[in-house]
């Protein structure tokens, strides 16, 4: 009976969260931009005054404000700066979310299945992880970028193998918990299969770490991905994605110095409030991860 | 604590030959080098006679053990792009890249441990803001923009400070700042939460019911303590300013390893990066290693299993 109390509280606990949420002053700031960023992302062709990749050469370095048909004006070849910016945030989106999902999921089921059968399989995992949290992170995408070429899917694969490593330590941390509480006990002693026990009574139990933790690396994602972007190292030169709009406003900064300016801005605005939204979801949650 | 350093010393090691397998399998992933390196004449036979020359017939474990005996005398190879071997310009490029990046941690030590330290000390006041503003904008801000918005403030528009290429010291200053920017932040946030953690102890409230002055409880008693973590965080930073030196060398033109990685990347220049790659993966491997072991020394509470 204890062990199903302890289940009913910690069922309680997950119900609760939503409440919770809202008992604690919720970040508005922060939360708005992020719905400014997925509403672009979503709606970008909808959203964006211009088309993209036009290119109209009569119409080249607009300043911000000097054409209000381009409010943030235009870049060498006459291409809006909005509708890039916005499709770019459509860009950085897919991207990272893409690559953190990839590595969160990843991560999760390895510090699961690591925390939960120990023994040699929980070694070799902790010590791969230990090398992947213990290299520059640059480094190992550029050495992936290297081996399989420039691209989007080798650029989510960079950074996913730099961020599953976290969610593998965190949550192995968390099961080597879990697993001696009672009900998980019970389970074993009924005779539930491991893949079910891991399943159905554990991994409900590490939701919180998962989402702690998704929302402190997002940040640091997008910066990843950005700054591939700027080193040319992701998509073609020309796609609207923020860190490639950096690097071509840097070869002409001294003429038209928005082209870089916005981009940048953006990139800061973004990963400063998933920041701001990290922090307030860890103090929510759980704070004793506040290590982290 | 001799068994401590043996075992971080062996898992250094283990963690060097991971690399060089890694990036020896580099090399053998992207295609069979013995194709491009072929005229537009050449048949099966020429093929086989290169494959032979290079040692590709051979089994790959022959092979790896061959390119490691050849990598630990320091020869990576010609450079496919520039008529020099890779070695010559990696030994060219590394001073650059560590003149920068000791400048950088210099510079972030100085800078963020008293920005952290009086950020505590002098808590809810302007300081504090300032401290916990820039803790949080230098983790959120891409290095490599700010490194162009500099370059634009401070070459045209003020003429204050040269932007591109290596020279005297006024050519550090840019480069310098922006690659300690992020570390930067990070010690001061580091300082601040570990200075806070301390004046809470009770052997602060020891010495403030004793009657010291503030002035010695902060800085005789309570900084000793709370500078050990800052200390670690800031030799691993140290090594991770190779991380951030790729942008700002690729953005200030500096001629360092950073830069001669990404051009060999762009340009397939095998041997250019496998020598970079491992140079830097080597540099902070090692210091790594150095960095926990220091810490062993400084801080005596530190488990040894």
């Amino acid at each position: 009976m204890v062990s199903l109390n302890v289940t009913k509280g910690r069922i309680e606990q997950i119900r609760n969260i939503p409440r919770k949420a809202i008992q604690a002053k919720l970040p508005w700031i922060p939360l708005s931009i992020m719905f400014v960023l997925l509403v672009c992302a979503c709606f970008a062709p909808l959203l964006a005054p211009h088309d993209p990749q036009k290119i109209s050469i009569l119409e080249a370095k607009l300043a911000p404000g000097e054409n209000w048909t381009y409010p943030l004006g235009t870049d060498v070849l006459g291409q809006d700066m909005l509708s890039r910016l916005i499709y770019g945030a459509r860009t950085s989106v897919f991207i990272s979310l893409v690559a953190l999902g990839t590595g969160a999921v990843v991560g999760t089921t390895l510090g699961l299945v690591a925390g939960f059968r120990a023994g040699w399989l929980d070694v070799i995992i902790m010590r791969a992880s230990d090398a992947a949290l213990g290299f520059p992170t640059i480094l190992v995408a550029m050495i992936i970028v290297t081996i399989l070429g420039a691209g989007m899917e080798n650029i989510i694969l960079a950074v996913a193998v730099t961020v599953w490593a976290r969610f593998a330590r965190m949550i192995r941390g968390d099961v080597l918990g879990i697993r001696e509480l009672d009900f998980v006990i019970s389970a074993q002693i009924a005779g539930v299969s491991t893949a079910m026990i891991i399943w159905r009574h554990i991994f409900p139990n590490t939701i919180n770490t998962v989402m702690v933790i998704t929302s402190l690396t997002i940040g640091q994602v997008i910066l990843l991905e950005a700054s591939l972007s700027f080193l040319g190292l992701g998509l073609p030169i020309g796609a609207p994605a923020w860190g490639i709009m950096v690097a071509e406003g840097r070869a002409v900064v001294l003429d038209i110095w928005w082209l870089a300016l916005f981009p940048g801005l953006a990139i800061t605005i973004v990963v400063l409030a998933f920041n701001f939204f990290g922090d307030w979801l860890r103090d929510t949650l759980d704070p004793k991860l506040q290590r982290i | 604590m001799q068994r401590y350093i043996l075992i971080r010393l062996v898992q250094a090691v283990v963690t060097l030959l991971v690399l060089s397998i890694a990036v020896f399998l580099s090399s053998h992933l992207t295609g069979d080098p013995g194709l491009y390196l072929l005229g537009p004449d050449d048949g099966l036979a020429e093929y086989e006679e290169m494959r032979k020359n290079l040692g590709l017939d051979k089994p790959l474990a022959v092979q790896y053990l061959k390119f490691l005996s050849e990598v630990v005398r320091g020869d990576f190879g010609r450079s496919h792009t520039m008529n020099r071997t890779a070695g010559e310009l990696l030994l060219q490029a590394a001073p650059a890249t560590f003149q920068l990046a000791i400048a950088a941690f210099i510079l972030a030590v100085i800078v963020g441990v008293p920005l952290g330290i009086l950020s505590a000390v002098k808590r809810d006041t302007i300081w504090d803001t300032m401290g916990k503003f820039f803790a949080i904008l230098g983790i959120a801000t891409p290095s490599f923009w700010i490194a162009i918005m500099l370059v634009l403030l401070f070459g045209p528009i003020l003429g204050w400070l040269p932007t591109y290429g290596r020279g005297g010291i006024s050519h550090f200053i840019l480069p310098a700042f922006v690659l300690s920017w992020a570390s930067m932040a990070g010690i001061v946030r580091l300082a601040r939460s570990s200075m806070l953690e301390v004046l809470d102890s009770e052997y602060i409230k020891f010495a403030r019911i004793k009657g010291l002055r503030e002035r010695v409880v902060v800085y005789k008693h309570a900084l000793k303590n709370a500078i050990i973590p800052v200390l670690t965080f800031g030799g691993l930073t140290l090594a991770g300013l190779l991380n951030g030196s790729v942008v700002v060398e690729v953005v200030f033109a500096w001629p360092g390893i950073g830069r001669l990685l990404l051009q060999g990347i762009n340009q397939r220049d095998f041997p250019v990066v496998q020598a970079t790659v491992l140079a830097a993966g080597a540099f902070y491997i090692i210091t790594a290693l150095l960095v926990d072991i220091l810490y062993a020394y400084v801080n005596p509470r530190i488990r040894y299993d």
